[in-house]
């Protein structure tokens, strides 16, 4: 408030928007304080009538039930500290191998619906209109209970070329086992990757000196190959492969993902791929026909113009929705507790809680791993778009 | 003198015009066109013809029990016998005439907001909001008005997915637009209670909530206080929910422009009759779509309560599947559940993108 000459000393009344802003908010304040503690307080009595003892002491406990997968060690006798990170680390691969192949089918179906081609576009449009439509869960509960488990038992399973195995009990395939090359292999990439990465500064260097390009791509291809080739050549194969065989009713040997784990990925990648291809199809569409045009007019070819002119800007547009698509998938993989594969919130909000009966301490661990995991994915995906975000003046 | 006359038009050449031109423009423009092209037929070819023989032509349509299923195809008996189960759940089979007659006024209620010359239709929507869902509540439950009461664990099929889609959705709705006016308040302290609340129910999954709502509700509740279940997952849904809406009325009003705000100010109206006369029914209007598209993704989210236990239509399926009489018929119920869920969400995005054509006025910022 400005001062006015000869105004009345002023007071505290409500209708000064200040004073109501700091009422309205200490009223909100404490609202939620009070609030909090009256859930605080009655699941404290409520606990105490129960003879629940709060506190984390459970997870050293010994577990004692079996895990269909774990990517770690594991028996029965550890504890529940263990069974929570089998359970991370089983949400994380999901997720993983979830965003990496939804990624692809998602920009491979974007780029097809805008197609010349009539046929293939249209049968981009019927794949998303059909599988973003449908609820996920339904979807996991289909590609398990009606393509994996009725899927024959390993004597007659799917046979392709005497490696992959498709059977009720999942896929088999080769293992790769540690062999004598391995570690030179390792250092052998690391050299390719650090080679490439001068390679690039050296001709990026040159081409703003004197504007004379460099075939970056293929010599970085064929660094990438040929030095690890030579590793292999003098240090023998970095791995060995151990096929799967079937021996009596199963197979031996030889790794297997399992149903739970094919049902669940399948769903996932197929469902979130849909909303990817309308992601990358906007974006796609929203970068002027113009901008062709004039790079046309620069007399850019078609790779540099794609490169350099459309996908930069489409980018722009693709990656914040792309971000809320991955933590959508990181959150949906959840839904594997409607079909039992171990990951956090089937292994531990499921079978631990039941176990403990620990409800708020393993609600409250399994919440703060997926607001981590949303935070992070979306913390990365933010610093990679302002990187990439129009400067503007 | 002669005046000239001109020669009547040549027609076009036979090869730009017809089906064969229109193929070759957009089929087979190319030969890496036309390797896509046959990909394309390859595809179908494989995915179409056993489907059709699965689902029509080899399928068994007459009978009542598992034994009359001969053919090789698909055994929609099953369906035809479980049809009931999957639409009303557990609900007695002869009240089920009150969950149609709740639909029917739905539909009946909700079509003059479909017209638009229709007259007093913001008085009319708003009574027809507070009346339906009291109406709607004596119905279903009953017991009241000399109606037999149905409890709610009797409640099941597409009736329950559908009560809970649309209680969440409209409990949520005014919850989020509270929540975004919070997040875009001046005051701090009520930002950050808005945002924290909103980030942190987008954060989590709905099953995490599903599963609070189911063990850890009692917890937080007074000695004696109890819920029945589906008013627990409800709860739970409409929180989740309400901070989704949130964001998307937050898209809205972002995208009213400033002068707004600043015409409201001028006009000497507060806060609440600025937002209430001038920025709410602009924004609102602009996010409609948005908000039905929440609807959609909220109707599919519905199959989660599968989860803690309820019988929705997902759940009824599976239940039945599982039936010992009806084994082995687990695609057939997910197929049928999968054609109902698309159905609805199909309708509804098409719908929504209807919405976005007509209330688009044009002056995009």
């Amino acid at each position: 408030m400005q001062n006015s000459i000869g105004a009345p000393k002023q007071r505290l009344s409500l209708s000064d928007p200040k004073v109501r802003a700091w009422v309205f908010q200490i009223v909100t304040v404490v609202a939620v304080i009070t609030l909090g503690w009256f859930l605080f307080d009655n699941t404290q009595t409520n606990l105490a009538h129960r003879g629940i003892t709060s506190g984390f002491g459970f997870l050293e406990r010994s577990a004692g039930f079996g895990i269909a997968q774990h990517l770690i060690d594991y028996t029965e006798a550890d504890s529940y500290a263990r069974v929570f990170v089998i359970g991370l680390l089983n949400t994380l691969l999901v997720t993983f191998i979830g965003v990496i192949l939804a990624t692809i089918l998602g920009f491979i179906v974007g780029v097809a619906r805008l197609s010349q081609n009539w046929i293939i576009s249209k049968l981009a449009t019927v794949y998303v209109e059909v599988f973003r439509n449908i609820p996920p869960l339904l979807q996991i509960l289909f590609w398990y209970f009606a393509v994996f488990l009725s899927m024959p038992g390993p004597r007659a399973a799917h046979n392709f070329g005497d490696t992959f195995f498709v059977s009720s009990r999942g896929l088999n395939m080769p293992a790769a086992l540690v062999a004598d090359g391995f570690w030179p292999f390792v250092i052998s990439v690391v050299l390719a990757i650090v080679a490439i990465v001068l390679m690039t500064r050296w001709a990026n260097k040159r081409f703003e000196a004197t504007g004379e390009p460099f075939h970056k791509f293929w010599v970085g291809l064929a660094l990438f190959l040929v030095i690890p080739a030579l590793s292999a050549l003098l240090f023998g194969a970095p791995v060995h492969w151990e096929m799967p065989e079937l021996k009596g009713f199963n197979f031996v040997g030889g790794w297997v993902l399992i149903p739970e784990l094919l049902a669940l990925t399948l769903a996932l990648t197929v469902y979130t791929a849909a909303f990817i291809a309308e992601i990358v199809r906007s974006g796609i569409k929203s970068v002027s026909h113009g901008q062709t045009e004039a790079a046309r007019s620069l007399g850019l070819r078609n790779a540099p113009t794609l490169s350099k002119v459309i996908i930069p800007q489409a980018l722009r547009v693709i990656i914040p929705p792309l971000t809320s698509q991955y933590l959508n998938l990181a959150k949906n993989s959840s839904l594997a507790a409607g079909i039992g594969y171990p990951e956090m919130v089937s292994l531990f909000a499921g079978t631990v809680l039941n176990q403990t009966g620990q409800a708020i301490e393993v609600i409250a661990i399994t919440m703060s791993v997926y607001l981590a995991i949303s935070i992070s994915i979306s913390l990365l995906m933010n610093w990679y778009n302002k990187r990439i975000a129009l400067i503007e003046r | 003198m002669t005046t000239h006359t001109f020669k009547p038009d040549m027609p076009p050449p036979s090869s730009s015009i017809g089906v064969v031109a229109w193929m070759r423009a957009n089929m087979f423009s190319s030969w890496i066109n036309t390797l896509l092209t046959l990909f394309a037929f390859y595809l179908i070819y494989l995915i179409i013809p056993p489907l059709l023989h699965w689902a029509i032509l080899d399928a068994n349509w007459v009978g009542t029990t598992r034994a009359d299923c001969t053919k090789e195809g698909a055994c929609w008996v099953f369906i035809q016998q479980r049809f009931g189960q999957f639409m009303y759940g557990y609900y007695p089979a002869d009240l089920r005439w009150r969950v149609d007659l709740t639909v029917w006024l739905a539909v009946i209620g909700a079509a003059p907001l479909f017209i638009s010359r229709f007259p007093r239709k913001a008085i009319y929507g708003l009574s027809f909001l507070v009346v339906y869902p009291i109406v709607a509540w004596c119905l279903l439950h009953g017991g009241v008005f000399g109606l037999v009461a149905v409890a709610t664990s009797q409640w099941g099929g597409l009736m329950l997915t559908l009560v809970i889609a649309t209680v969440g959705i409209a409990g949520a709705l005014p919850l989020g637009i509270v929540l975004a006016l919070g997040r875009r308040s001046n005051m701090p302290a009520i930002r950050v209670v808005c945002v924290t609340f909103i980030e942190f129910w987008r954060g989590v999954p709905l099953i995490t909530v599903l599963f609070m709502s189911s063990v850890m509700l009692p917890l937080f509740l007074p000695e004696g206080m109890n819920f029945d279940k589906l008013l627990r997952a409800l709860i739970g849904v409409i929180l989740f929910q309400s901070a989704y809406v949130a964001e998307v009325v937050r898209g809205g009003l972002q995208a009213i422009p400033k002068g707004q705000y600043e015409a409201a100010a001028a006009m000497g109206l507060g806060y609440w009759r600025s937002m209430g006369l001038v920025i709410l029914p602009q924004a609102l209007k602009l996010v409609i779509p948005g908000i039905v598209n929440t609807f959609i993704a909220l109707f599919k989210d519905t199959s989660l309560v599968i989860i803690i236990g309820l019988f929705d239509l997902l759940n009824s399926v599976k239940q039945a599947a599982a039936d010992p009489k009806w084994l082995g018929m687990a695609t057939e119920g997910y197929v049928f559940a999968a054609l109902v869920f698309w159905i609805f969400c199909f309708g509804m995005s098409r719908y929504s993108m209807h919405l976005e054509r007509k209330l688009d006025t044009g002056h995009k910022r």
